[in-house]
């Protein structure tokens, strides 16, 4: 496999203060390659050292096989979408675009036919002439992707470019990036701190905390198989448990909760008897009223709480009787459960598969 | 409530209305009038264009004026010249802690008046000053120069005495100049020559269009600098005018040339406005 950026062990400081902490990754060529992490995390960063704008206190990074060492930022052959977009006020969308390839030295009866293509391929055709104040927070976003992509760069960097839209529009340009980057094949390294853009567009995820990656995994992979209980918390919903280990039977561990509940778990780690653990569980892996002729169940009496409403993703709020801990509980919208109010005394239950858990350390 | 709002409107208007019709539009409307009377041969005061035909007739006047006006625009371009990088260094290269100490630091010498200051250069410039003095001790002169009286000393004294009011706007536009616009120049290939050019002049524009406009007419008027530090030697126009009210007391003469500055500095503004393609609203704002 041919690697568009390698990056290796790689630290970032600023005076005591560790950044980035010997993060490593591989991006394979044509991959939408995301990095998903808190606010604060070392995030731009990582992604500025790749650019040129930091230097590494140490490890390599290596773009299409080639140390970037020494190597300005003009000179490398990434290209990066701002946080806030940086496009250039002064000048119109034309020339916005064109701004690289007039660097370049591209002869000037090549440059504009190039910026027509590229506006028509981001969905503008026409608005070479605009200034970029008339420009809507979308068409701002393109421009931008169009000034970048123009220079055919091995990797397009791009730090949280959706965050300042609002809410409608991002869901449609998360989808729009994802059909455009499949489209011409670019590497895309995208960053952002919000996990349903990481989720939706990526080939590949990597979650960072604290300046170092806790797992790069399919989307897939790291909402199903978290590897670390940061993961399992920080992708998606979890409910979450501490417990101590009763004992261990083949692959099912019995656990007691700091609540007293006893739950069965299929674990795979090996996880000894008397260890204190965590246990993780998702909103939607909780059945309401289970039928009693399923085994291999946990079930525990609940009082309904609140109800959230929001569409597929409803919610109810659940407090376990005689307890005030909270858990979520995915209301499926289909009729069924509509009799149920605040108030009401219910049986919940969850499959021994369910369960995620981990050995606290 | 209507009416109400109209009167209070037009009581805070009347200040500024008289000010700019007693001290400014009256004497200029009396000065324009005295420019175009003149003494007859029989010393009777009558209408007519001499006052300004004795400016365009004698080579010594206009010469000074265009003298004036060229060395005026010297200033002004030294003082972006100068102004440009420290007003960079200021808002971008030092931490933001030193920002404050280093404007303050700026404006400090304009805390003393304009004739102490150029005082302060005669200090070190004249023949006695403290340069010679150090060049002599050093034994690089063997024996003292003259630095004062030059067209150069006075061009100096006038940069410095009006670079604050180019750096001042200089800071404040490059202020709001993202960091990130000029990275993302640089990401896209462009060099420290591309993003001079390309990106922080074209940006900084506005302020160095009112920085200027300011430098020039302060220079073009200036009367103290080029005195003290160019002497009898500095051709200076404001000098022509002064004669003119005080020495001869040809009021009617002086009002001319006054009339013919106030032409000059507005040719050149507009000019300049038009070639920067910026409109005087948007640059004073
Ligand atoms: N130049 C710097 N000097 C000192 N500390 C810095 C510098 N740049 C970043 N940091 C620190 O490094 C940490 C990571 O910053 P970074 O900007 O990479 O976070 P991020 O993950 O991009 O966060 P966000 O999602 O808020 O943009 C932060 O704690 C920040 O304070
Ligand atoms: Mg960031």
């Amino acid at each position: 496999m041919e690697y568009d950026l390698s990056v290796k062990n790689v630290t970032k400081k600023f005076g005591e203060f560790t950044a980035v902490d010997s993060v490593s990754f591989d991006i394979v060529n044509g991959h939408f390659f995301s990095i998903l992490g808190p606010s604060g995390c070392g995030k731009t960063t990582l992604l500025r050292m790749i650019a040129g704008f930091e230097h590494p206190s140490d490890g390599t990074i290596e773009i299409r096989g080639q140390d970037m060492k020494g190597i300005v930022p003009n000179k490398r052959p990434v290209n990066m979408i701002f946080q806030h977009l940086a496009l250039f006020p002064m000048m119109n969308v034309a020339e916005n675009i064109a701004f690289g390839l007039r660097r370049r030295g591209t002869p000037k009866n090549e440059v504009m036919p190039q910026v027509l293509t590229m506006l028509k391929r981001v969905g503008l055709p026409g608005f070479e002439q605009k200034r970029i104040d008339q420009l809507s927070g979308g068409q701002k976003q393109r421009v931008a992707i169009a000034r970048s992509l123009i220079l055919g760069p091995a990797v397009l960097l791009l730090d949280e470019p959706l965050g300042a839209l609002d809410l409608k529009l991002r869901e449609h340009m998360k989808v729009e990036l994802k059909k455009l980057q499949a489209e011409i094949g670019t590497t895309f390294m995208y960053i952002t701190h919000d996990q349903s853009e990481a989720l939706v567009m990526s080939d590949y995820v990597a979650v960072m905390n604290q300046g170092r990656f806790e797992q790069v995994d399919t989307p897939s992979n790291l909402y199903n198989q978290p590897k670390t209980p940061f993961v399992a918390q920080f992708v998606g919903e979890n409910n979450a448990w501490s417990g101590v280990v009763e004992k261990r039977e083949g692959n099912i561990v019995e656990i007691t909760t700091s609540e007293d509940h006893q739950f069965r778990v299929e674990v795979s780690e090996d996880i000894n008897p008397s260890s204190t653990v965590d246990l993780f569980l998702r909103p939607e892996a909780l059945l309401i009223e289970p039928d009693p002729s399923l085994t291999d169940i946990n079930r525990f009496d609940v009082v309904v709480n609140s109800i959230l409403f929001d569409g597929a993703s409803s919610r109810l709020l659940v407090n376990p009787l005689n307890s005030d801990k909270e858990i979520i509980v995915a209301l499926p919208q289909n009729k069924q459960y509509d009799h149920i109010k605040p108030k009401d005394k219910l049986v919940v239950g969850w499959s021994e598969k369910a369960g995620i858990c981990f050995a606290k350390r | 409530m209507k009416k109400y709002r109209n009167w209070g409107f037009f009581i805070f208007l009347l200040p500024v209305l008289l000010w700019l019709f007693l001290l400014i539009v009256l004497p200029h409307i009396d000065l324009l009038i005295m420019s175009f009377r003149f003494e007859d041969d029989y010393g009777e005061l009558t209408w007519g264009m001499a006052n300004y035909k004795e400016f365009f007739g004698e080579p010594i006047y206009w010469l000074t004026f265009v003298r004036t006006a060229i060395y005026s625009l010297v200033v002004t371009f030294l003082t972006f010249v100068i102004g440009l990088p420290v007003a960079f260094f200021i808002t971008k290269v030092v931490s933001v802690k030193y920002k404050g100490a280093l404007t303050l630091l700026v404006l400090l010498p304009f805390w003393v008046s304009e004739l102490v200051r150029v005082y302060g250069w005669m200090i070190l410039l004249r023949e006695s000053g403290v340069v010679n003095h150090l060049l002599l001790k050093t034994g690089l002169l063997a024996k003292p120069v003259e630095m004062l009286y030059n067209d150069a000393a006075m061009i100096m004294g006038l940069v410095y005495t009006t670079m604050l009011f180019m750096i001042v706007p200089l800071i404040s536009v490059l202020d709001s100049l993202e960091d990130e616009l000029i990275e993302a120049a640089f990401d896209l290939g462009g060099n420290a020559r591309s993003v001079l050019f390309r990106i922080i002049i074209p940006y900084a524009t506005p302020g160095i269009v009112s920085g200027s406009i300011v430098v020039f007419m302060l220079t073009l008027g200036n009367y103290l600098t080029p005195n003290l530090i160019g002497g009898k030697n500095s051709l200076w126009f404001t000098e022509q005018i002064y004669n003119q009210f005080i020495a001869s007391f040809n009021w009617n003469q002086g009002s001319a040339f006054g009339f013919l500055l106030l032409i000059l500095s507005s040719l050149i503004i507009w000019l300049g406005l038009k070639v920067s393609k910026q409109n005087l609203a948007k640059v004073v704002q």
